[in-house]
């Protein structure tokens, strides 16, 4: 295990830099977790976030983690996305982009120029990002959005935004964080619907964490259950469904009644 | 087609009605009728006190002798006026550039944040009384001691505003520019500086109000003009009505500097004022 002096330098300079960039050597890996711990020191102490994770997701694959409340499903996708180092263990990853659980649209850009915003993070010229962009807006179903302002969208539409920003930044990992908790449960229903199609046209390898067993066994291939904290992989389903699903679907309604099962609750 | 036009039709609707929605607010912040009416029960309560001998017109002259004097002293009044507000506008605008500058540094390091935070705010402790004799004489009795004083007065309140409006900046928003390999230049250009903008809109809107006590003082350090030194000049001379036109004028200089910041940050930051649709989660 490397010192614990690298890991506190390796996490001071992420401060200042972007993420760190792929410690995959090339070609597309997905994601290979193993046996990852995560320690955070606080005030009263240490706290374990995550020991013994292990996770892995094809390329191409798409893998849902649920869990209970603050069982590290957060720090998960940071390590991720190379925004944390682990104490322990190892993350290989092809780059990934991260989809926060709240929007964090910039209230001062129209839907355009926030859906362009990795574009122009790289110092593309506006005009050029919100070109690129433009498409995308009409296949989003945001056509005569474009020029309005977060405040002016509804939840849904603000949702769709900030999922094809991440989509823009072109990595292929995209690592979802509770991308729907913030939604009524009509919208989120219907936006479970949209991704799911979304992603059968736009393949990437996609980490969903959710505490929706229900949306985890409709949208991904691989469902991994966590424990609550320090969190670690304590059942692991295979989906292995057709597309599309529905959630009254049996074989649905079994899936998400054994992941349930996985996270202590009875039936 | 058709429909294309309708919608840009709307949409130039709704632009207009924003505009004059924006207006009317900025109007009312100058004279709404609720502020009349409270000045007017205001001035007849000052103009019945000094009447029935509260107190001599000498040491609180009555509101129509300063309405008289307002009126006999105009020119001079005016050409004065003209003076200080340059002065005050010059101060603010200055005071603004190198607010902004100096959070941007702050913002950016952490070790002249510590180092110069403390002295910032015990700089504000420093009477300016103290200072504008000083600067008046090194600089003379001309514009650039007011400007400086005026700057100084302004400078505190724009930069702890802007300061806060940049630390303010959700951490998960840096976080997500990192993941987009944004660069600390990318992500200060794209997310904390145009967050920060309110906050130094903030701070101008109360400089606006501390500036015209900052030109009084300097221009009682040293100068022939201006409506401090009539100010100066009114009270030995017993004329003491016109020193309370000249504050009078101050204070609705001040009043409309304010209106028009308010106004400027409308029509510039107009989604500062709309309600935030990211914050239910």
């Amino acid at each position: 295990m490397p010192a614990k002096g690298a890991n506190i330098q390796a996490r001071a300079r992420a401060v200042e830099a972007p993420a760190q960039e792929p410690r995959s050597p090339e070609g597309p890996n997905g994601v290979r977790i193993r046996s990852v711990d995560r320690v955070f020191v606080t005030r009263r102490g240490e706290v374990a976030a995550l020991a013994g994770m292990s996770l892995d997701a094809a390329p191409g694959e798409i893998v849902a983690v649920v869990g209970p409340s603050g069982c590290g499903k957060s720090t998960l996708l940071e390590l991720i996305c190379g925004l944390q180092e682990p104490d322990g263990g190892t993350v290989e990853a092809d780059p990934a982009a991260l989809m926060p659980q709240r929007d964090l649209l910039l209230p001062w850009l129209d839907a355009t120029d926030n859906a362009a915003l990795a574009l122009r993070a790289h110092g593309t010229p506006r005009e050029q990002a919100r070109e690129a962009a433009r498409p995308w807006l009409e296949r989003f179903g945001l056509a005569g959005f474009e020029r309005s302002r977060p405040a002016e969208l509804s939840g849904g539409m603000r949702q769709r935004v900030a999922f094809l920003r991440t989509l823009l930044a072109g990595k292929p990992v995209l690592a979802l964080d509770e991308p729907f908790a913030a939604l009524d449960a009509l919208t989120r229903l219907e936006m479970q619907g949209w991704l799911g199609s979304l992603l059968a046209r736009e393949p990437r390898t996609v980490v969903l964490v959710t505490h929706d067993v229900e949306e985890a066994v409709v949208l991904a291939d691989r469902v991994v259950v966590m424990s609550p904290r320090p969190g670690r992989t304590v059942a692991e389903l295979a989906v292995g469904l057709s597309r599309p699903r529905h959630r009254t679907d049996p074989e649905v309604v079994a899936l998400r009644e054994r992941a349930l099962e996985a996270l202590g609750i009875p039936r | 087609m058709s429909t294309r036009v309708g919608v840009s039709g709307a949409e130039a609707g709704v632009v207009v009605r924003t505009e004059i929605r924006v207006f009317r607010a900025a109007g009312r912040l100058v004279l709404g009728w609720r502020t009349i009416v409270f000045l007017l029960v205001l001035f007849g309560a000052w103009e019945l006190y000094v009447d029935l001998g509260g107190a001599d017109s000498l040491i609180l002259p009555p509101p129509h002798q300063i309405a008289q004097s307002l009126y006999d002293d105009r020119s001079l009044l005016w050409s004065n006026f003209l003076v200080t507000a340059r002065e005050i506008v010059s101060g603010i605008l200055v005071a603004a550039v190198a607010g902004l500058a100096l959070a941007v540094s702050l913002h950016l390091s952490r070790t002249l944040r510590r180092a110069l935070y403390p002295l910032l705010v015990a700089s504000q402790a420093i009477p300016v009384v103290l200072v504008a004799p000083l600067l008046v004489l090194w600089l003379g009795f001309g514009f650039a001691p007011k400007l400086i004083v005026i700057a100084i007065v302004c400078f505190f309140p724009i930069v702890v505003t802007t300061l806060d409006g940049l630390a303010a900046v959700d951490p998960d928003l840096v976080k997500l520019m990192r993941t987009f390999d944004a660069s600390r230049a990318a992500t200060f250009r794209h997310v904390e500086l145009p967050a920060a903008l309110p906050g130094l809109f903030t701070g101008m809107k109360i400089a606006s109000v501390f500036a015209p006590i900052g030109a009084v003082f300097a221009e009682q350090a040293g100068s022939n003009k201006g409506l401090g030194y009539v100010f100066q000049q009114a009270i030995p001379q017993l004329l003491t009505a016109r020193a309370y036109a000249a504050v009078f004028i101050l204070a609705a200089f001040a009043i409309a500097l304010f209106a028009l910041l308010t106004l400027a940050e409308r029509l510039l930051l107009p989604w500062a004022y709309e309600p935030r649709g990211d914050n239910r989660a």
